[in-house]
């Protein structure tokens, strides 16, 4: 054990604690102050304002169309990239797939490493009308009468950003759980193998199990990041057509910078750390681990 | 025995036929991924007009002119003031992280779980619950729309994942080294970068992937904290380029393929690394 003077490991430690409590604590305490306020950027004027942030924001008619795409971006998230990309991990890692098990792994992931703009970008040309490609290969199969605007329908637009995110990042968790299947004592799989287990029954009973830890872990964060979900849909629609778009973070965005109500966009940015941390703690809970 | 050896023959094809069936599977996917990025490629070589004529064809004349009209017209300076932003961030943040990690791993401190929990709890509070008061706090701090606007977040917020990521390592690594070192008069700070640092080696490289492909996309803080033209990172550029280009779309195309190519160079020449290091614990970014 090394035993030095007592103040040497807090040299260590201070530079990165302060930065953290600094620019992350202290901004998200501010937060909680400023939801109670009437604020604007351009002065530093502050009103009382009580709870009116939070009645604006629940009452107000956005509010269930914003739940409604947070939730179904989670829950479509969930089962394509955590149920989808899991049974791609599994079946990558089953032995059947030779060597080009890595190369799968590694061009699925690409996606992930574009950033949401560019891909933003690209999809907003993908479903475009006229040049779009979703439209040009329906036109070239002779599918004409499915073609449409697809951002700019209210009823298609929310999907579309889902569909670009599942195409972005399935690929990501299926290289979180490749990792965490990799992780797996080669003995147990072998052991189960010598017992006459083919690969089917090796994932369902074997590596399952082992990896559900990794599993809960890659859900927690899809969920996290649904909630969070803003370059996606600013990227693409901007909430719009309407408000048929609209997630909790591009309304928190869109109120502090373009309608000048920093008040209630920190009441919104309360509501989504209520969300997020609850998500959090129970996942800590679960897990029975500090691992986020 | 005969009876046994047919299974296994049986077992063999069985394995062939499946082997195949799941390679078809995971071409299909790989098309998938890849017809969307194609049609980008295809379609950043032509003139807007056959695009708009058929956006499925092959250009009859390739236009690599417009991969430089998009470099000249902006690009190259977002491209700029993103590897200032990125190589910044990236070294500070790696830098901290492992100090940090050192100090709370290899030492006995008073407080260190308290600071430890902390230090993770940051993972969970997210960029939006602090963009206004932090867009406030910067402007007070007269940052606003200068490099340290995005240069000091990104670190502070990245700072809770590289240390979870880095702690799990260092954990790993045996005391008996350092004691050694300690009894050869070295110390703390030079067991640090002379044993802790050469033998993280993959967990740093999977830190900093993880972190570079944070920071060089991120969009949400730059777009805030950034306002002139002359400062912009790459994503929050490529939005204003898109506007620039209003009716050229297939610069803008060939200004997405510039944006993205970074990264994902320098995935593919660090991914063996990457997914070592991973092995450590594994959190999206």
């Amino acid at each position: 054990m090394m035993k030095r003077k007592k103040l040497v490991p807090y040299y260590y430690i201070i530079p990165g604690l302060f930065m953290v409590l600094f620019f992350v604590y202290i901004p998200v305490i501010c937060n909680f102050i400023y939801s109670f306020f009437h604020l604007s950027s351009y002065s530093s004027t502050k009103v009382f304002a009580g709870f009116d942030n939070y009645i604006k924001l629940f009452t107000n008619d956005t509010f269930p169309i914003m739940m409604k795409n947070n939730i179904m971006y989670a829950v479509i998230s969930l089962i394509v990239q955590v149920g989808f990309g899991t049974v791609i991990a599994l079946l990558l890692e089953s032995k059947l797939t030779g060597r080009l098990r890595n190369v799968y792994r590694n061009i699925y992931f690409l996606p992930a490493l574009i950033s949401l703009t560019a891909v933003g970008l690209l999809f907003t040309f993908i479903y475009s009308p006229d040049v779009g490609l979703l439209n040009s290969a329906l036109r070239a199969m002779g599918l004409e009468n499915l073609t449409q605007s697809w951002l700019g329908n209210s009823k298609t637009a929310i999907y579309c950003i889902i569909a670009m995110s599942q195409w972005q990042f399935t690929g990501y968790i299926t290289l979180l759980m490749v990792v965490a299947i990799q992780n797996i004592p080669r003995d147990y799989l072998e052991a189960a193998a010598i017992d006459g287990a083919g690969p089917f029954r090796r994932a369902v009973n074997i590596m399952i199990p082992l990896v559900k830890e990794q599993l809960l872990v890659c859900s927690i964060i899809t969920i996290i990041g649904a909630f969070k979900l803003f370059t996606e849909v600013y990227s693409t629609t901007s909430g719009g057509p309407g408000n048929s778009s609209q997630v909790l973070g591009v309304y928190l965005y869109q109120n502090a910078f373009l309608h000048d109500k920093m008040g209630l966009a920190a009441a919104t940015g309360v509501l989504i750390f209520i969300i997020t941390v609850t998500i959090s703690i129970i996942q800590i809970v679960v897990t029975k681990s500090g691992k986020v | 025995m005969l009876a046994n050896e047919s299974v296994q023959i049986n077992n063999t094809k069985k394995n062939k036929i499946l082997s195949v069936l799941l390679n078809i599977f995971f071409i299909i996917l790989v098309i998938s991924i890849f017809l969307p990025l194609i049609w980008l490629l295809i379609n950043s070589l032509k003139s807007n007009n056959e695009l708009f004529n058929n956006s499925l064809a092959l250009p009859s004349k390739w236009l690599f002119s417009n991969y430089a009209e998009a470099w000249g017209k902006g690009l190259f300076s977002y491209f700029k003031n993103s590897l200032i932003v990125s190589s910044a961030s990236l070294i500070l943040i790696i830098t901290i992280s492992a100090l940090l990690a050192y100090g709370l791993t290899r030492f006995h401190v008073k407080g260190g779980n308290i600071i430890f929990f902390i230090i993770l709890g940051g993972m969970a509070l997210s960029e939006q619950v602090a963009l206004v008061p932090l867009y406030k706090m910067l402007q007070a701090m007269n940052l606003y729309n200068t490099y340290f606007a995005v240069i000091l977040p990104y670190i502070a917020f990245r700072i809770p994942f590289t240390v979870f990521l880095m702690r799990a390592y260092f954990i790993t690594i045996p005391k008996e080294l350092e004691e050694a070192a300690y009894i050869d008069g070295y110390n703390s700070f030079q067991i640090f970068y002379k044993i802790i640092v050469p033998i993280s080696k993959p967990v740093f490289a999977s830190c900093a992937i993880v972190n570079l492909n944070f920071v060089w996309n991120e969009f949400l803080f730059a777009n805030v904290f950034l306002e002139s033209k002359e400062i912009m990172t790459i994503p929050i550029g490529l939005m204003t380029f898109q506007g620039d280009m209003k009716a050229n779309y297939t610069v803008m195309l060939a200004g997405i393929v510039i944006a993205s190519i970074p990264m994902i160079l320098i995935f593919l020449s660090m991914q063996k690394q990457f997914i070592r290091g991973l092995t450590a614990g594994s959190v999206k970014g």
